[in-house]
């Protein structure tokens, strides 16, 4: 039992970061319909950014992390106006491979900059430990999902409640009436890069915190998939709640399952559950169905 | 003058020609028709001021757009709402998705996203008090004639000073038809917004109109003031399917003669 709930509670923290970086990919997905293949290289350079500030130029966390963000932000800009505002109204397939081709550019200046050895990533967090039904949870697992439950609940009501969040639900919902409206949509596509760099880069931190980290965390871009198409492509809250239950089902198969059938369970498993989900729900758990007025 | 078309041409994809030097002004404080039939134009003439021909496609390749006293072809469409002209679309471009409300707020785009929407809001139920009572309903479920007073009030949210309105009739029981134009009339008159107005029920768009154009393949075929086009003989085959005697007509008795005749004959 004990065990169990190990699992569970570091699943659910794993999860909410995952969420996380899955939210930037569906608001990209939402507003602009472009499959973002490079959510997981922006985390990658997200979490070698943040280690260049804090173990190479050896700057303070509190510095150091705005200081990634903004670095984040700048880069999504960058990657909208340069690649992506020039593909507007191209065919989908072609937007993709762009995506595609940015993921291996990211990718390869990463390995160019600091070289494919495992980083370890320094205490950035002030010691914290909780314990939960007798069960003890480490300081770097409580940060991470403290830190992305609080930016989850932000950006929900950012989009619910703030004028530019009604503007990005809106250019997402119906471009050409958000253009007659006055929305400067180009703007809101601009933003939505910027705010899903950010967020990758926000998430790799956080998973720097809990583990080492090298080049292969660009593969997270792939556990984004079986996140958001369980929640429903274009559903924030779905993005969420699919994070979480990813997290807890990886840690669950692989504390579980793996001991009997040997390794590779964990990362199977989100897989095999987007497949079963999908069976009963093409549209995920929370994905729109077209209105239909009777 | 407060927006004056001269000889403007429209080029779609670079090689359909639909406007051929269309010329036309609106008034300040006026609504002016226009009316003509389908593929005529005037949807293109609405985009072209709105700054929407970009996103079809289009382009202005000849002629000026002039709006206060500013050229403004060719001007990205957020830049012209800001300018106080918005255009409301045909077939009611709701934000399905989103509450009423939501869809109201979206029109404060322009103002820096709406932090005091309190007053507009006010503006809009004023005029369409439906719209109050199911502020938090998704507007996909609305009912037509919702969704099209909702596409209206988000417009009046721009704090427009030029309404482009394109077929607000359009698929609307006769009702509903003659409310929604006893409140766009209303609006005209009480908000001092001038109004271009698109439609295919000419019989109803010219009664609340002071001056008519006919459109037809791209370019102005006739205008005048609202009452004398509804006198004249051939507006009134052509869109009020009536006679002389004010009796209805069968589409099959004008084809022949008048389908094939073009206004300048007459």
């Amino acid at each position: 039992m004990r065990f169990f709930l190990q699992l569970l509670v570091t699943g659910v923290a794993l999860g909410s970061i995952y969420a996380l970086i899955a939210l930037g990919f569906v608001l990209i997905y939402k507003s602009t319909r472009i499959i973002n293949f490079a959510q997981g290289e922006l985390v990658l350079i997200g979490a070698f950014t943040a280690f260049a500030f804090l173990s190479q130029a050896g700057l303070p966390p509190a510095l150091a992390l705005p200081l990634t963000i903004v670095v984040a932000v700048v880069l999504g800009f960058t990657v909208e106006r340069l690649l992506l505002r020039p593909m507007l109204g191209e065919p989908v397939i072609a937007v993709i491979m762009v995506t595609l081709g940015l993921a291996g550019i990211l990718k390869g200046s990463a390995r160019a900059i600091w070289g494919s050895v495992n980083r370890p990533f320094p205490d950035i967090f002030p010691a914290l430990s909780l314990t939960l039904f007798g069960v003890g949870i480490p300081g770097p697992f409580l940060w991470g999902c403290l830190i992305a439950g609080v930016c989850l609940v932000a950006f929900t009501l950012f989009f619910r409640f703030s004028g530019w969040g009604v503007m990005m639900r809106a250019a997402a919902n119906h471009q050409a009436a958000a253009l007659s409206v006055g929305i400067d949509v180009r703007r809101v596509f601009a933003l939505s890069w910027a705010i899903a760099a950010a967020v990758a880069a926000l998430g790799g931190v956080l998973l720097g915190a809990i583990n080492v980290i090298d080049m292969n965390l660009g593969a997270i871009g792939l556990k984004v998939f079986p996140v958001v198409i369980l929640g429903g492509l274009d559903s924030i809250p779905g993005a969420i709640l699919g994070g979480l239950i990813i997290g807890v089902l990886e840690n669950l198969s692989g504390g579980f399952i793996e001991p009997w059938v040997g390794g590779g369970v964990k990362a199977v498993a989100p897989f095999v559950a987007l497949l079963l989900i999908l069976l009963i729900r093409p549209y995920g758990l929370f994905g729109t169905r077209e209105i239909e007025r009777l | 003058m407060l927006l004056e078309i001269n000889n403007l041409e429209v080029l779609y994809n670079e090689v359909v020609l639909v406007l051929k030097g269309l010329s036309l002004a609106v008034p300040e404080g006026r609504i002016v028709a226009l009316l003509g039939s389908n593929g005529a134009g005037k949807t293109t003439t609405l985009r072209a001021v709105s700054g929407l021909l970009k996103h079809e496609n289009g382009a202005v390749t000849q002629g000026t757009i002039t709006y206060q006293g500013a050229r403004i072809e060719g001007r990205p469409a957020h830049e012209i709402v800001r300018r106080g002209i918005v255009q409301v679309m045909e077939g009611r471009g709701v934000f399905d998705e989103l509450t009423v409300e939501d869809n109201l707020r979206a029109g404060l785009a322009v103002r820096g996203g709406g932090r005091r929407a309190a007053g507009e809001l006010e503006t809009a139920f004023g005029y369409f008090p439906v719209l109050k009572a199911r502020r938090r309903q998704v507007a996909g479920y609305l009912s037509g004639g919702e969704q099209q007073m909702l596409v209206i009030g988000r417009a009046l949210m721009t704090r427009p000073a030029l309404l482009l309105l394109d077929e607000p009739s359009l698929g609307l029981a006769p009702l509903v038809v003659g409310e929604l134009f006893r409140i766009i009339q209303r609006i005209n008159r009480e908000a001092g917004v001038s109004i271009l107005l698109v439609e295919q029920n000419a019989q109803m768009a010219l009664t609340i109109a002071d001056h008519g154009y006919v459109m037809e393949g791209g370019r102005i075929m006739l205008d005048g003031p609202a009452r004398e086009l509804q006198d004249n003989r051939n507006v009134r085959e052509f869109y009020l399917g009536l006679t002389e005697q004010g009796a209805l007509k069968s589409y099959r008795d004008v084809k022949h003669y008048v389908r094939r005749k073009r206004w300048f004959s007459s």
